[in-house]
């Protein structure tokens, strides 16, 4: 007989989403989760620092200190919290968190450059968020270094040094969210995926349906893909809704093909949707399999894909791991299209090792059904 | 019996659960168009001897056949010739009556004009025509029971096997779904049938007894009845808790028990009993208002074949 009816997958399919528009859990999951984990971390994750809290000590009180100040705060990573009278004062705003950056200007700044001698700044740090602090000093050195320059050029004392013309290509920004947000895609679609379809199996475990859907000639392949293909679609318009709203509410470049991301995201969904099918068919329990789905793909695809750290920095345990985490193909496959405009000729072992991940997702899914009652 | 025409047949059929041994060498035939009772206790091994039949279960070991087909190796066209009612309602709660038909039309490859002509009829055969568009869920058990039947039978499977089809629903109801049994079987359909209920029994064309996963009895209900060994006595006294202490024990007697608000005895010589036992209950200050023999009924033949095979297993 035939291995596969069209017929019987239909039924199942059908059957498949006439339940999903029943069931209002299943709904938000399929629908609003995405969305509202995009917009979640979309906001909560910025790695730029931006309006850094900076304090000033002006001893020298000359139209120079107040031109470097001001140059400073053009800059548009600092913002004005207070001008105290004395570094002992600034301390107080630096214990209470007020302040992250205090710049002092001592007496005679002025006198220096007019006097051609080096003239010197004090800048303090708050220490206790090292990341936030080395980043306000590289800015801090960047606004010195430039209002020196302009220094040196006014007075026409010193020959130009030399400048670097440094430019970064993609994310010309330098955005931080215009990285998040395509990663967030991967994220997002492999723990809906997985959590979707975890549910599917052991409900009809649960309820005891999975007993007449075994006495008839229905074969596990066609129960199987009659039950991923309604989450594919979801997954699918997920997917889009996700990229639009990225793009429209974030403002994140999309350069590519939405006509190659579309068949990349539907093998990775298949994956993602195989595993969560899996993990239902093995578990049987509803409340479990949705447990193991959110464990085994959330901290992974967050962590390990290359989404939070660069797999080129993880320890080499770490780093063959992440190997094994689907959302780490998947991530290039967004970042690329998104931000660099790539085309499948870069894609394509992405595109493979996900197919990969489909084939092996949907086998698991296959095997571990067991037609047969216990 | 018919030989290899039989719709049914099992050979030394097992299953073992690790040590336990669900089901141990049955081996019976069920002529084509015959309504065949499966009765036993609770865990006498009928579920799981349907299961291995329909191939839900793979046996441990023997043989057998359905349709023509061999169990364990040609599960799907088993699958294909059979309709099954399992014990627990299991169709879809969430779908409506229609849904859950069109839904097992399509895994039973029943389309186009059969389709439409197959849902008209499982709609008006379990009286659900008014009620096409509503949630199974809230259909009465007695309904869904109906429905359940309808979706097992969609293809026109030549066998259909019902686990406890009628467990939980009122006498009404179950006359319904007897008489919806007859009809099938009237068509030609060979129905293989467990039940709890003796009066179902009456029903079957031939009855086969499990207990603790042997088949103990196989006969019609008629020929059970007439091979009841012992005469049986019906005492009807106004204190049946003193005349069952009275009774209990006495050598005349092999079992006594309260049968509604009589007690009947089982005894080894008629004559005997029927002298001595009016003695022992005057002799213990308990009145009869009456002692004679009657014929048993199945329940008291299969309460007697249990006993005799050693008891029900959960007892």
């Amino acid at each position: 007989m035939a291995l596969l009816d069209l017929h019987r997958l239909w039924a199942v399919a059908r059957k498949e989403t006439i339940q999903l528009r029943r069931d209002r859990r299943s709904l938000l999951l399929a629908f609003a989760l995405p969305l509202l984990l995009l917009l979640l971390f979309g906001y909560a994750i910025d790695w730029d620092v931006r309006d850094i809290a900076l304090a000033v000590v002006d001893q020298d009180a000359s139209p120079e200190s107040r031109e470097l100040v001001d140059g400073f705060l053009a800059s548009g990573y600092f913002t004005l919290v207070a001008r105290p009278a004395s570094p002992s004062a600034a301390a107080r705003l630096f214990a209470r968190g007020e302040a992250r950056l205090l710049l002092v200007v001592p007496p005679g700044f002025a006198a220096d450059l007019a006097g051609g001698r080096t003239a010197r700044l004090q800048v303090l740090l708050d220490g206790s968020d090292a990341n936030t602090a080395t980043i306000a000093l590289a800015y801090a050195e960047a606004v010195a270094r430039t209002f020196g320059q302009r220094v040196a050029l006014h007075g026409e004392l010193v020959t130009l040094p030399l400048v670097a013309d440094s430019r970064v290509w993609y994310n010309e920004e330098l955005a931080s969210r215009n990285m998040i947000v395509p990663g967030l895609v991967a994220v997002i679609m492999m723990v809906i995926a997985a959590m979707l379809t975890s549910l599917t199996i052991a409900r009809e475990w649960e309820r005891g349906t999975m007993e007449q859907l075994a006495a008839t000639p229905v074969t596990r392949l066609e129960v199987v893909l009659g039950k991923l293909l309604p989450y594919v679609a979801i997954g699918l318009v997920d997917v889009g809704a996700i990229s639009a709203l990225g793009v429209w509410l974030f403002g994140v470049p999309f350069r590519g093909s939405a006509l190659l991301l579309f068949p990349l995201s539907f093998l990775f969904l298949c994956g993602g949707l195989g595993l969560g099918l899996f993990i239902s068919a093995v578990t049987r329990s509803q409340v479990l399999a949705t447990q193991i789905a959110l464990v085994a793909t959330f901290l992974p695809a967050f962590l390990l894909s290359g989404f939070m750290f660069a797999i080129e920095n993880m320890p080499p345990v770490l780093r063959a791991l992440s190997y094994l985490i689907p959302a780490r193909y998947f991530l290039v496959v967004t970042r690329g299209i998104f931000l660099k405009g790539v085309g499948v000729e870069v894609l394509r072992v992405q595109g493979l090792l996900m197919l990969a991940f489909a084939v092996l997702g949907l086998a698991l899914a296959v095997r571990s059904f067991r037609k047969e009652l216990g | 019996m018919t030989g290899p025409a039989a719709a049914v047949e099992a050979k030394e059929l097992s299953r073992r659960f690790g040590d336990f041994v669900a089901v141990d060498r049955v081996s019976f035939e069920v002529a084509p168009g015959e309504v065949f009772g499966f009765l036993g206790p609770n865990g006498a091994g009928k579920t799981t001897t349907i299961k291995m039949l329909n191939g839900l279960l793979a046996p441990s070991s023997g043989s057998g056949r359905v349709a023509g087909f061999e169990i364990g190796r040609e599960r799907e066209a088993i699958k294909r010739s059979i309709g099954y009612m399992s014990q627990l309602f299991s169709l879809y709660g969430d779908l409506t009556v229609v849904e859950n038909i069109d839904f097992f039309s399509g895994l039973y490859g029943v389309g186009g004009e059969r389709r439409a002509a197959r849902r008209d009829w499982v709609l008006a055969m379990a009286g659900l025509v008014d009620h096409r568009d509503r949630l199974t869920a809230e259909l009465s058990l007695g309904w869904k029971q109906r429905l359940a039947l309808g979706c097992a039978v969609l293809h026109e499977p030549p066998i259909l096997f019902l686990d406890e089809p009628t467990s939980g629903v009122d006498p009404i109801s179950r006359r319904r779904f007897w008489d919806l049994i007859y009809e099938l079987a009237g068509g030609g359909t060979t129905v293989f049938v467990t039940t709890h209920y003796m009066e179902e029994a009456e029903y079957c064309t031939r009855l086969a007894l499990m207990n603790r996963g042997r088949l103990i009895a196989l006969d019609t209900p008629a020929g059970l009845r007439a091979g009841a060994r012992e005469p049986l006595l019906r005492l009807a006294t106004p204190d049946p808790i003193g005349a069952l202490a009275a009774l209990d024990g006495a050598p005349e007697v092999v079992r006594v028990g309260l049968f509604g608000r009589d007690l009947h005895v089982t005894v080894r010589d008629r004559e005997r009993a029927l002298s001595r036992l009016p003695e022992r209950l005057a002799a213990a200050g308990v009145r009869s208002d009456g002692l004679d023999e009657i014929r048993p009924s199945l329940e008291d033949v299969f309460i007697a074949l249990v006993l005799a095979a050693g008891g029900a297993a959960e007892d």
